[in-house]
């Protein structure tokens, strides 16, 4: 069994596992390229019916064309889109200057509300462990405590493909199912499949994102790779990590520890 | 290949991945900026295991916590390296990482020598059945490199090994910090004739034993307009189109009509595939259920024979309710005999007929479940003989199926 139909098929278990688990499910999509992955995944899980709500969050600082892209898909794939809003902070009008304070209000916060108000359980995620060093540290089914905290010094343990029963005092479970994927797995899984991707990741006019989320925090990088298999060959010989382009992992060094542990993905 | 690495405190586990790293030209050079940055402002020099201690205590204490995985690839392989914590208290941690590997890398302090956790860590990982191993001796810089320590060392840790089944090892002196026989040849150490550490690992062979035996564990059922499709995961053998296969533990016998994937239409699945079945005619089935051919079948019993390793502060008492989770079966159980206790350090019986179980410790026991289970000897199938035990929702112990 090659490399990634090995990554696909224990994806697909453990997607399949967390159904059993938690009927109260939804899957977080930002519309990037290991969101997509993981939607297209879930899709092959349930046999192109997906039975639980698809998340997107949307800060409001988001690319138009993700937001273009995200509707036209939600259609064609029969999604039940839920879209998430921090209404209040959006209409306060906060700003990127602080960035810890930004993302806590306009994405962890606005996942808080979706999840009190649709009570789900469980929610899945395609976060990878090699895009930071933070991740690595995660498990396949991370529990979240009632503030929505990651007791990240006291994991549950994970053997073998046994994962986390539920808890009362339990706030929610996280799941990665895209946990052991590399960026370069995604992008030859990507390429194989087919699966559709948002244009901003292809250069035009000699730049193009790595990496994607709030239009304001992101930066391009230079780069003439226009379509997969030119990314492809740029990732296998580039000497920059991934998420060199986003801004709320420089803050501070410890930033991204911190988002996490206040709730974010 | 997924390759852990494992060993006593401070011997030096996460210097070694982060050189290893470093190395091979794993590391995006804006990481390692972002890490000399960090070690200037605490007035060191290039600290090799901050790459991977990523949490802030963990560079703060200079330990490792949980367990982290990183990635890197040699001429012949991609490799994912699982690190792990070499502290007592993080045991559980260690088993979570060691518990996806394929190989191993025991590491010891040259000065040190052989303590608790290097025994310890080599003990859990013969329980969970990893024998390809290489064992490195670090630090060899603090002992002068004489190469007659190093020998001291090896046999001694030989016959520590042989004693749990653990064979055929390799041992390579290194300087983690230096980078000295990691992937570069050392020069401090003319005496030594075998190959550096990346050579060894590359030379490891990927485990891929398969029985032929069908195991397909269910996870569920869904319906699909009139279908009923019955999702779950092959662990073991093949199975196709008009096989006539049985359900367990009922017994139930049918045949396959049609193997379902997602906009594809196979004949056939094997070992490693997660897919869904239809059968000619409707069977009772439900999630748990193991499915297998009649030429070679589990072993169906409420009560099973097995060696568990106990990772809870909470020791195991035999009237405890527990919760037993064996492939998707989940079963109430009690464990009806401690037969023999080990102490996971020394690998000595410390206690036989005991009634109780306590941290780190390894149990040779009966456990008694309310319904019948479907398992298989951990030696001839592992993922239908391995399980973990819950109590009060949390996993307690990891445990394997004996013969006996």
């Amino acid at each position: 069994m090659d490399h990634l139909t090995a990554l696909e098929n224990r994806s697909i278990y453990i997607i399949r596992e967390a159904y059993y688990r938690f009927k109260k499910i939804a899957m977080l999509w930002s519309i990037g390229k290991d969101s997509t992955t993981l939607l297209w995944l879930v899709r092959k899980a349930f046999f192109g019916r997906i039975p639980f709500p698809v998340v997107h969050i949307d800060t409001g600082y988001k690319f138009p064309e993700m937001i273009e892209w995200r509707d036209r898909y939600a259609k064609t794939w029969h999604l039940n889109l839920i879209i998430g809003r921090n209404e209040e902070a959006i209409k306060k009008g906060i700003t990127p200057e602080d960035k810890l304070s930004c993302c806590n209000e306009l994405k962890t916060k606005a996942l808080k509300q979706i999840i009190s108000k649709n009570k789900f359980k469980a929610l899945l995620l395609g976060i990878r462990r090699d895009e930071h060093g933070i991740r690595a540290k995660e498990r396949v089914f991370s529990p979240r405590d009632i503030n929505f905290r990651w007791d990240y010094k006291n994991q549950p343990p994970e053997l073998w493909d046994y994962y986390k029963s539920n808890q009362d005092d339990e706030e929610h479970i996280r799941v990665h199912p895209l946990l052991d994927w590399t960026e370069l797995d995604v992008w030859e899984y990507i390429k194989r499949e087919r699966i559709p991707i948002v244009p901003l990741y292809f250069a035009r006019n000699g730049k193009r994102y790595r990496s994607i989320g709030c239009k304001c925090c992101c930066s391009p990088i230079d780069s003439n790779a226009d379509d997969i298999n030119k990314i492809i060959e740029e990732l296998k010989k580039t000497d920059i990590s991934e998420r060199a382009g986003r801004a709320q992992d420089k803050e501070t060094v410890y930033m991204m520890q911190k988002l996490r542990s206040l709730g974010y993905m | 290949m997924n390759i852990v690495i494992v060993g006593h405190i401070d011997h030096g586990k996460s210097t070694l991945i982060g050189r290893l790293l470093y190395d091979t030209n794993s590391i995006p050079q804006d990481k390692i900026e972002e890490i000399k940055e960090i070690c200037k402002a605490k007035g060191k020099k290039l600290e090799f295991s901050f790459f991977l201690d990523y949490l802030q205590e963990e560079r703060e204490q200079g330990i490792t916590i949980d367990s982290s995985r990183i990635f890197f690839k040699t001429k012949k392989r991609d490799y994912t390296i699982i690190d792990s914590p070499g502290h007592v208290e993080f045991i559980k941690n260690m088993i979570t990482g060691a518990s996806k590997a394929e190989a191993a890398i025991l590491i010891i302090d040259a000065k040190e020598g052989i303590k608790e956790q290097t025994k310890r860590h080599a003990y859990i990982l013969s329980l969970l059945g990893l024998n390809q191993t290489t064992v490195v001796i670090n630090k060899m810089d603090l002992i002068d490199y004489k190469e007659n320590r190093f020998l001291e060392i090896k046999d001694k840790l030989t016959k520590v090994l042989e004693s749990i089944g653990i064979t055929s090892l390799h041992f390579v002196p290194i300087v983690a910090t230096d980078g000295e026989n990691i992937v570069k040849k050392s020069e401090n150490m003319p005496w030594y004739n075998g190959k550096t550490l990346i050579e060894y690992l590359d030379s490891f062979k990927q485990t891929n034993k398969h029985h032929s035996a069908l195991r397909f564990v269910v996870q569920g059922t869904y319906k699909l307009d009139k279908k009923e499709i019955i999702v779950g995961k092959i662990e073991s053998g093949e199975i196709k189109k008009g096989d006539k296969i049985t359900i367990l533990p009922n017994n139930s016998k049918t045949t396959v009509a049609s193997i379902e994937k997602f906009l594809e239409n196979p004949n056939k699945a094997g070992v490693g595939e997660s897919i869904g079945i239809t059968t000619t005619n409707k069977t009772p089935v439900k999630r748990g259920d193991i499915i297998c051919k009649e030429d070679d079948m589990p072993k169906i019993n409420q009560l099973i024979n097995a060696k568990i390793f106990w990772m809870s502060d909470k020791p195991l008492n035999i009237k405890d309710k527990l919760n037993l989770k064996l492939a998707t079966q989940e079963v109430s159980a009690t464990i009806e005999k401690i037969n023999l206790v080990i102490d996971s350090s020394t690998f000595q019986e410390i206690r036989s007929n005991s009634n109780n179980l306590n941290n780190n410790e390894v149990g040779i026991v009966t456990i008694k479940t309310l319904n019948p289970v479907v398992f298989d000897d951990f030696k001839k199938i592992a993922e239908t003989g391995r399980f973990v035990i819950e109590k009060d929702m949390q996993i307690v112990a990891g445990g394997t199926v004996t013969n006996l």
